[in-house]
């Protein structure tokens, strides 16, 4: 393995049976992402963005392929690879914080799973709200925060293990447009804080472009990549960029790109 | 105003107490219905003052409780258990499903002699009859809240690569926890029908006995006071139960609506 390569899929393929028969969900696809990148896959409904971070993610077994993480095989047979998967932390659209649990108990639930100690949870927990910003409500549930804050929450518990790969799948997606702005720039002060790899899924062109180092664009049926495209805007990113006019010229190519599929 | 809003039920519900034993006696009185067939509300406090007054009522006040508790623990646990079985283990829930059906499509009641002829007429029988109408309830509640686990919540286990056991116990129990208590109380109520039920048909001992003493002794009056004190206990049983709920579930919407309620 390449060690500059912190994901890579090689002949990925997902079919899904359906009563209809059978639908490929995404063709043979082939894909590197390096330490500390920042990828957006970005596409429409049905392009099979969401297929495709739940390999990566481990949640799928991809019908055909390999996926490594890190230099490890995720998949042997039918069994995933343990110590891959504990790369991998995941954030989902919805928080899904268990609501019987304070948050700090949410927060250090991946480490009650491993058998870390109480005392020690609370700790990190502590740090990790610190760290995404939701400092002060470590003793309350998940119901009683917003939006906004309950999936702050909820990338504090994907982050609490130290995963070395973020996979994010339209985690800011049931957000209103200025939380969403928000927590795209407290995303990547956190990203460029800890250094981590972050597949990021949207549909969001701005949001793809703002954060993104590389954007793959996906196209429906059969999902597959059709354009791969760096964003070289230096960062820290701030709002304002996107007024600017490079901004927008690479907002209207991808949205032109779209509208031809 | 905003206070008599608020605390309406104060004042409607001593309200229509009044209101029903007003009708009910000057209906007894005014028609000159026997008081074989309806006492007046007056003659039940009285019976209801004697049936206080006799010591042997809390022997069969308790009888009946003990029976009632006695048969919901087992109904519980075996439910809860079985249930939570049956929840996880699909295969397994297809094949027990027929018999689970049948045995309640068969109507329990029936089988109460079967149950004092196997048991005898002292509390035993009445325990098993007030666990086996009680269980069932519990059970496809149990499995219920145990299947209906959310997707998003188990995604984040299967992530976090959780053991069966750490997902069972972290996740899927106290995800099921509101459906097991929604199976509890209902499951509380039939236990107490059960064991009066039982008691009704064999045995000396309980408030079902009393009650079919009193009818054999034709005091109506008595008869409607061990009714009361019946409805009395099932409703201290029953609130003891639903009252867990908001230790149990505080995070729930079930109790969240109730307080909020409360306040505004």
């Amino acid at each position: 393995m390449d060690s500059g390569h912190q994901i890579q899929l090689s002949g990925v393929e997902m079919q899904f049976a359906t009563p209809d028969g059978v639908v490929v969900a995404l063709e043979s696809t082939d894909l590197s992402v390096g330490v500390g990148e920042f990828v957006v896959l970005l596409g429409p409904s049905g392009c099979g963005k969401t297929t495709m971070l739940r390999i990566i993610g481990g949640l799928l077994k991809p019908s055909a392929g390999q996926v490594h993480v890190g230099d490890r095989n995720l998949w042997n047979g039918d069994k995933r690879d343990d110590v891959a998967v504990q790369e991998l932390g995941i954030v989902f659209q919805e928080a899904s914080l268990f609501p019987w649990m304070s948050i700090e108990d949410n927060i250090g639930l991946p480490l009650r799973l491993r058998g870390v100690r109480k005392g020690e949870r609370r700790r990190e927990a502590h740090e990790l709200c610190e760290l995404v910003g939701i400092s002060g409500f470590e003793k309350r549930l998940p119901r009683e925060l917003s939006g906004g804050m309950r999936q702050r929450a909820a990338i504090a518990r994907a982050l609490s293990y130290e995963p070395e790969i973020l996979l994010m799948d339209e985690p800011f997606g049931s957000l209103d447009a200025m939380t969403r702005d928000q927590m795209n720039l407290e995303l990547q002060r956190i990203w460029m804080t800890l250094g981590c790899t972050i597949v990021f899924v949207t549909h969001s062109i701005p949001e793809a472009v703002f954060l993104a180092d590389r954007i793959l664009l996906l196209s429906p049926r059969p999902g597959r990549i059709d354009t791969e495209l760096e964003v070289i805007f230096e960062r820290p990113r701030n709002m304002g960029m996107l007024e600017e006019p490079e901004f927008q010229a690479i907002v209207k190519r991808l949205r032109a790109r779209l509208e031809e599929m | 105003m905003g206070f008599l809003r608020k605390n309406i039920t104060w004042v409607t519900t001593p309200a229509l107490i009044i209101l029903f034993i007003a009708v009910w006696h000057f209906y007894v009185v005014w028609f000159e219905v026997s008081k074989f067939i309806l006492p007046t509300p007056g003659s039940v406090l009285d019976g209801l003052v004697e049936l206080f007054e006799t010591p042997s009522t809390y022997k069969h006040t308790w009888i009946t409780v003990y029976e009632t508790i006695s048969g919901f623990a087992i109904a519980s646990v075996i439910g809860i258990g079985l249930g939570a079985v049956l929840g996880k283990v699909r295969w397994l829930e297809k094949a027990l499903n027929p018999f689970i059906i049948a045995t309640q499509v068969v109507p329990k009641v029936a089988l109460i002699p079967l149950f004092i002829l196997w048991f005898g007429f002292g509390p035993e029988s009445k325990i098993i009859i007030s666990a086996v109408i009680a269980f069932f309830p519990i059970l496809t509640n149990t499995v219920l809240g145990v299947k209906s686990v959310d997707f998003g919540h188990k995604d984040i286990m299967i992530s976090l690569n959780a053991s069966k056991w750490q997902t069972f116990f972290l996740l899927e129990f106290p995800s099921a926890l509101p459906a097991i208590l929604t199976g509890l109380e209902v499951g509380i109520v039939l236990a107490i029908i059960g064991a009066v039920v039982g008691e009704y048909l064999g045995g000396s001992e309980g408030l079902g006995y009393l009650a079919v003493a009193a009818l054999s002794a034709y005091k109506v009056n008595m008869l409607f006071a061990v009714i009361i004190l019946l409805t009395l206990v099932g409703f201290v049983l029953y609130a003891a139960i639903a009252g867990v709920r908001r230790f149990i579930i505080p995070w729930h919407e079930s109790v969240l609506i109730e307080r909020q309620q409360a306040v505004g």
